[in-house]
């Protein structure tokens, strides 16, 4: 009988009733006896010289601890914040990586950037105080935009990076796709703009730093989705803590969307000042500070061209892209618009020549990176929309210039000419099966229905590809990463039969301590209650790179299953020995050892028992205790895929688009729980319609960020979308990794911005509007039909 | 400056001494420990922060702690009976996966339960309307709707029980 | 914030005193705009005077064949009320789109229509409907009562204590909400007394105003046809990244419109 909390079951998650009670415990909800809290000052400037700073009054003000300027950090030789990932240019030179510092030293790179902290016993206390601050600021002229960065004669941010240039790289066969260009029976060109995001996790970041002087150890506890990452990063690279001394834990987490992934400054502030205080120092982002400072998304500007043959078969593209890198590196940013954007332009098609050049510039804006999907939603978007413009353009019915050029699942394994190498996928199964649900032949008369009511409707597809866990480690190095790409896990059975499993995968609304637990109740037969999951603190867990990417099944979810092989096969000793039996008469099913054709079999628990009570055990040949760690690095990356269709209605009056209808068809690979899968992809697709529709990060020319607020940047809410219909197959399952397994969490959002985005041109063709670049606001819409307006008039 | 109130927070009656400016959510979260009870924004807006005061929803980030004196104050903490149960809306949340995160969860819980008791029978728009003023990142929605038609139902269903056994 | 000094007076008496000692006290109402306004430290207050123990301020009432609607009355009350829906429906229901359910069980009326932010609801109610502002020492005529950005004819130390609204034969209330903040970024209350239309925008300009030209197409033809052509000038109004200056000018037409059409 299958385990009712094994594979594929729709377990409610474990994790749920605290959350539901206000019990969770996020890093803001932690006390501390003694504690500080520490508050910000941030330039008001986007660029400019600190030409001094006084403290003076505000060291003296009401309940002021200490504060501390970015000289403070350098006296204690505090390093810069490194980038994760080594880009080298078209000629193999590497790429600029100026410092970037957790306080500012000499110069300010965008508003935000910290120029000191207060401590003190009260956060009002520290703000009182931190206006008491004289910063003598010398404005230099600010770059606030990729459009301003490309301009001849643009100031300068670091002295090390001429004309603003972090790198120019490149990728593909240049010449093949020239000579695909000479031959083509039609070419699609199209300029896109990738706007800026703000990613909005709900909880605030916050980080608490504390030092024991007892013993010499730094507690870090902090609002991370990889505590290690962070760990190795401000230990080695920042404050020089060896990790033994050096403990980072990720409690509960309210969402990170990426932007929780990186070393953050303030992370390097608490845990370097509470030290220095000898007190627990506590920061928490407002979210006026986090629209500031946290890291941004996407932000491209891209020229893009396709090349056709008569019957519409791509025969190359050509892309140029623009890529913001903000003030300074973060941590994984200069890995986004290359390695996991530029190799995906292949989407699911069979282009045979692809070649991209992407040049990052520095501005004087928040830092950039990635942000749910990171550079593939940006792929998505691009290779989408140009299939739709030249399906437009040439006459052919949207799914079937698709359906044209699908790579069919015959070709996998699939090498692109942009470096992947696709191991499965059915495309023309997701299609297949999206077109009846979203009843593409009745969709005409849907709009001339919608027209009736004096609406304009519109249909939209995407389809796209993905690569997840990114990996393998010795390819990535290769490419430049500067860490590993692997996970760890262990698995450890007490005497009477729990399990707790240490992963180093993080879940900050994933639902991990459902899912894992389900991979090991349906591996053992055992309940899912007795089962713990452990994440997020370096003290427990071994080892773990964190979950991004949508990595944590894939990648963390095979570590787990190593690990459960090696408890299996230990066991398998200790039951052929419990047993009498020879060890290779041992079978294993549903988490009872049998020895072959008997009746005699031992469960688990008492495996378990025998392992940790060795009374009667081989001490010679096997070592008590069952308890094993794995670290898995994956052979490849994993390709989730799936189709999208999106229809929107526009109201031409006013301009207002609303998304009427949304379904997606993925492949997953093999569905742990489908029910977190589910709701991983809705939500995936309203941070994508958001893209489309609603957000934009809008920052002035002077460098100052107009839309620092939820009065000004708009946040999809509820009444924003509709319910959404989602549908996934199992039936081209990852072939490299133990569980079949894909990755879900970014897939909603990959696909749904450009299917929005092609619904609304849909709609608006009439007008013969050809493309419209995100967020398609009503006054955007509005604008596009007005001005369509005379030039209808006069044909 | 400093002036002292006293209020019922889940249904106990406290007393203490705040400064002027104490937010009522910090009150909760500083003076109370009632930790459950979120910050998301600072412009009112992302609903983290609802609690019911005197029975109706309001942001506790957008309320003076001296503003409630003499007022009850229901949290997430004190919307589940004692028994260890929860309230039909918080089971309907988890039953219909109407939560990731769990960071908007209780305002978007204690907003639901407010939207329910004012309109017991609500249609989806309804629902979706009632929840403008929480936002949430993670679920698209989609299933706190379906969770809070849910938790309706039920609520409604325990009202006719109670009804019932009243009888 | 800063700090400050808080009290709750129980009379308009005391309230009123309390506002004039000092002038740098302020009336705390719903404090929907106040509290955020502080908690961005953007107002120093020295005082806040809290008005929610003044019974003075509270209720609805029919008076005169118009409505008398106490300054403290939270949006959620005039929305819901029984009073409201039956005598001007469209009100009420302006009342219900006021930002969301919590802001509406908080908010005031009195509180709203002193702040005068130029994308609030109510100051469209209140001139298009011919209103007159209670205040605790004279009445203002709703034409006279917002006078620019964030501006009213409010002395210092001088509270609102209700608004009178005449009961109109038709109204409504269309609203063209923003896609961030969904405060109005266009919003136009219209309202038929026997022959007179009265039609007030709101969130387009720096204050409320009234389009005399569509008044005077409407009152001989109340239709939003009759509307359709006449455009407000864009020059003044308002302009963000969300709508510059002409695509507000051209919703107030639509709203417009649509107010009429929605007067059935």
């Amino acid at each position: 009988m299958a385990n009712p909390s094994g594979i594929g079951a729709s377990v409610r998650r474990r994790e749920d009733k605290r959350f539901l009670t206000g019990r969770g415990t996020y890093t803001e909800d932690i006390r501390r006896p003694n504690e500080t809290r520490a508050y910000i000052l941030r330039s008001p400037h986007a660029h400019a010289r600190i030409a001094g700073i006084d403290t003076a009054d505000a060291q003296a003000a009401p309940g002021v601890v200490a504060v501390f300027t970015g000289a403070d950090m350098a006296a204690d030789g505090v390093g810069s914040l490194p980038c994760g990932w080594l880009i080298h240019n078209k000629d193999g030179s590497p790429m600029k990586e100026p410092p970037h510092h957790p306080i500012a030293r000499d110069k300010v790179r965008y508003v935000g950037d910290p120029v000191a902290v207060v401590i003190a016993e009260t956060t009002a206390q520290a703000k009182d105080a931190a206006e008491l601050i004289v910063v003598d600021y010398e404005e230099l002229p600010a770059v606030a935009s990729l459009r301003a960065a490309l301009d001849e004669g643009a100031a300068g941010l670091h002295d090390d990076a001429p004309g603003n240039v972090c790198y120019d790289w490149h990728l593909g066969d240049a010449a093949a796709v020239d000579a695909a260009f000479a031959q083509a029976a039609h070419v699609t060109t199209l300029e896109l703009v990738n706007n800026r995001l703000i990613p909005n996790a709900m909880e605030p970041r916050a980080a608490m730093g504390e030092y024991d002087p007892a013993t010499g150890e730094h507690t870090l506890t902090t609002t991370s989705q990889n505590p290690h990452v962070i760990r190795l990063l401000m230990g080695a690279f920042v404050l020089g803590i060896p990790e033994h001394k050096l403990r980072v834990v990720a409690p509960d987490v309210g969402g990170g969307f990426g932007s929780k992934i990186f070393h953050y400054g303030e992370e390097a502030i608490v845990t370097w000042a509470a030290k220095k205080i000898g007190r627990p120092v506590k920061w928490t982002a407002e979210r006026s500070e986090s629209f500031l400072s946290d890291a941004h998304g996407r932000d491209h500007l891209s020229k893009t061209e396709l090349a056709l043959d008569k019957d519409g078969r791509f025969l190359a593209l050509r892309v140029s892209t623009v890529a913001n890198m903000g003030a300074y590196l973060s941590t994984f940013s200069t890995s986004i618009p290359t390695y996991l954007y530029a190799t995906l332009l292949a989407g699911q098609y069979r282009t045979p020549a692809i070649y991209a050049e992407v040049k990052a510039l520095f501005t004087n804006t928040a830092p950039v990176d990635a942000y749910r999907g990171a550079g593939r939603p940006e792929a998505c978007y691009l290779i989408e929309r140009l299939v739709d413009t030249a399906a437009r353009e040439m006459g052919i019915d949207r799914t079937e210039i698709r359906r044209r050029n699908f790579v069919p699942k015959e070709a996998m394994p699939y090498a692109t000419p942009v470096a992947l190498e696709y191991d499965t996928g059915d495309f023309a199964r997701n299609l297949d099966m999206a077109l009846p649900l979203v009843d593409y032949a009745g969709f005409a008369a849907r709009k001339a229905e919608a027209a009736a009511r004096g609406k304009l409707r519109g249909i939209g597809f995407a389809t796209y590809i993905e690569a997840c866990g990114i990996a393998p480690s010795n390819i990535a190095g290769a490419l430049g990463a500067r860490a590993g790409l692997y996970e760890s896990a262990e698995v450890r059975f007490h005497p009477t039969g729990s399990v707790t499993v240490f992963t180093g995968s993080h879940s900050h609304g994933q639902g991990h301590e459902t899912t894992f637990a389900q991979l090991v109740a349906d591996r053992f037969g055992i309940p899912i209650d007795n089962v713990e999951i452990v994440h997020g603190d370096t003290a427990k867990v071994p080892f773990g790179m964190g979950t991004y990417g949508s990595r944590s099944l894939a990648v963390g979810g095979s570590a787990l299953v190593k690990a459960m092989d090696k408890v299996e096969r230990k066991a398998k000793k200790i039951a052929a020995h419990l047993m009498e039996a020879a060890e290779a008469d041992i079978e294993v099913k549903d988490g009872r050892f049998a020895v072959a054709g008997t009746d005699k079999a031992v469960g688990i628990a008492d495996i378990a028992m025998a392992a940790y009570i060795p009374h009667k055990f081989p001490l010679d040949e096997l070592e008590p205790g069952l308890d094993e760690q794995a670290f898995y690095d994956p052979k490849n990356f994993t390709y989730p895929n799936g189709c999208h269709v999106c229809e929107v209605e526009i109201d031409p009056e006013t301009g207002v688009t609303r998304v009427v209808a949304f379904t997606a068809v993925d492949d997953f690979g093999r569905v742990i729980n489908p029910l977190i899968v589910e709701g991983q992809v809705h939500g995936g697709i309203v941070q994508g319609i958001g893209q489309a529709l609603l957000e934009n990060c809008v920052y002035d020319e002077s460098g100052q960020l107009l839309t620092g607020s939820y009065m000004d940047y708009g946040m999809p809410r509820a009444d924003d979308v509709p319910s959404f219909t989602v549908r996934y197959h199992e039936e081209a399952p990852c072939t490299h990794n133990p569980l079949g397994v894909k990755g879900c969490g970014e897939a909603g959002t990959i696909g749904a911005s450009a299917a929005v985005m092609n619904a609304v041109v849909d709609a608006l063709a009439e007008y013969g509007i050809t493309h419209l670049d995100m967020p398609a606001t009503p006054e955007r819409v509005w604008r596009a039909i007005n001005e369509s307006r005379p030039a209808m008039a006069a044909e | 400056m400093a002036c002292t109130i006293t209020l019922t927070v889940n249904g106990k009656a406290v007393t203490r001494e705040v400064e002027e400016r104490t937010l009522l959510v910090h009150f909760l979260r500083e003076h109370l420990g009632l930790t459950g009870t979120h910050v998301g924004c600072d412009t009112s807006q992302c609903g983290a922060c609802v609690v019911h005061v005197d029975g109706r929803s309001v942001k506790s980030c957008t309320m003076l702690a001296v503003q409630a004196a003499d007022c009850a104050v229901t949290t997430i903490e004190g919307l589940a009976p004692a028994d260890g149960t929860l309230h039909p809306m918080q089971e309907a949340f988890r039953e219909h996966h109407g939560l990731q995160c769990g960071f908007c969860t209780p305002g978007m819980v204690m907003s639901a339960v407010d939207l329910v008791t004012d309109n017991p029978d609500p249609s989806e728009a309804e629902v979706r309307e009632g929840l403008e003023g929480n936002i949430c990142r993670c679920t698209g929605y989609h299933n706190i709707v379906k969770a809070v038609l849910a938790g309706a139902q039920a609520m409604r269903s325990a009202d006719t029980e109670a009804a019932a056994a009243a009888e | 914030m800063y700090a400050f000094e808080y009290q709750r007076p129980a009379t308009l008496a005391d309230a009123v005193a309390a506002l004039t000692r000092s002038e740098d006290a302020r009336p705390l109402s719903g404090g929907m705009t106040l509290l955020p306004t502080l908690k961005q430290r953007l107002a120093q207050p020295s005082e806040l005077v809290d008005l929610s123990g003044v019974p003075d301020l509270q209720g609805v009432r029919e008076e005169d064949g118009a409505l008398l609607i106490g300054a403290f009355t939270r949006h959620a009350d005039v929305a819901a009320g029984e009073t409201v829906r039956r005598r001007i429906p469209a009100l009420a229901r302006l009342a219900e789109s006021i930002g969301d359910r919590q802001v509406r069980n908080r908010g005031t009326l009195g509180g709203s229509i002193a702040n005068a932010d130029p994308a609030a609801d109510y100051p469209a109610a209140v001139v298009a409907l011919n209103a007159t502002v209670r205040t605790d020492r004279r009445e203002i005529a709703g034409d006279d009562f917002f006078t620019g950005l964030f501006e009213t004819a409010l002395e210092p130390g001088e509270l609102v204590v209700g608004v009178r609204f005449p009961v109109p034969d038709a109204a409504a209330y269309a609203k063209f909400r923003h896609p961030a903040s969904r405060y109005a970024l266009v919003g136009v209350f219209v309202a038929r007394f026997g022959a007179e239309v009265r039609l007030a925008v709101t969130g387009a300009g720096p204050s409320v105003f009234r389009v005399p030209e569509m008044e005077t197409a409407l009152a001989s033809d109340f239709r939003p046809e009759a509307i359709a052509g006449i455009t407000v000038d864009a020059d003044g109004l308002n302009g963000d990244i969300h709508a510059a200056p002409d695509y507000r000018a051209h919703l107030v037409t639509v709203m417009a419109r649509r107010a009429v059409a929605a007067c059935g």
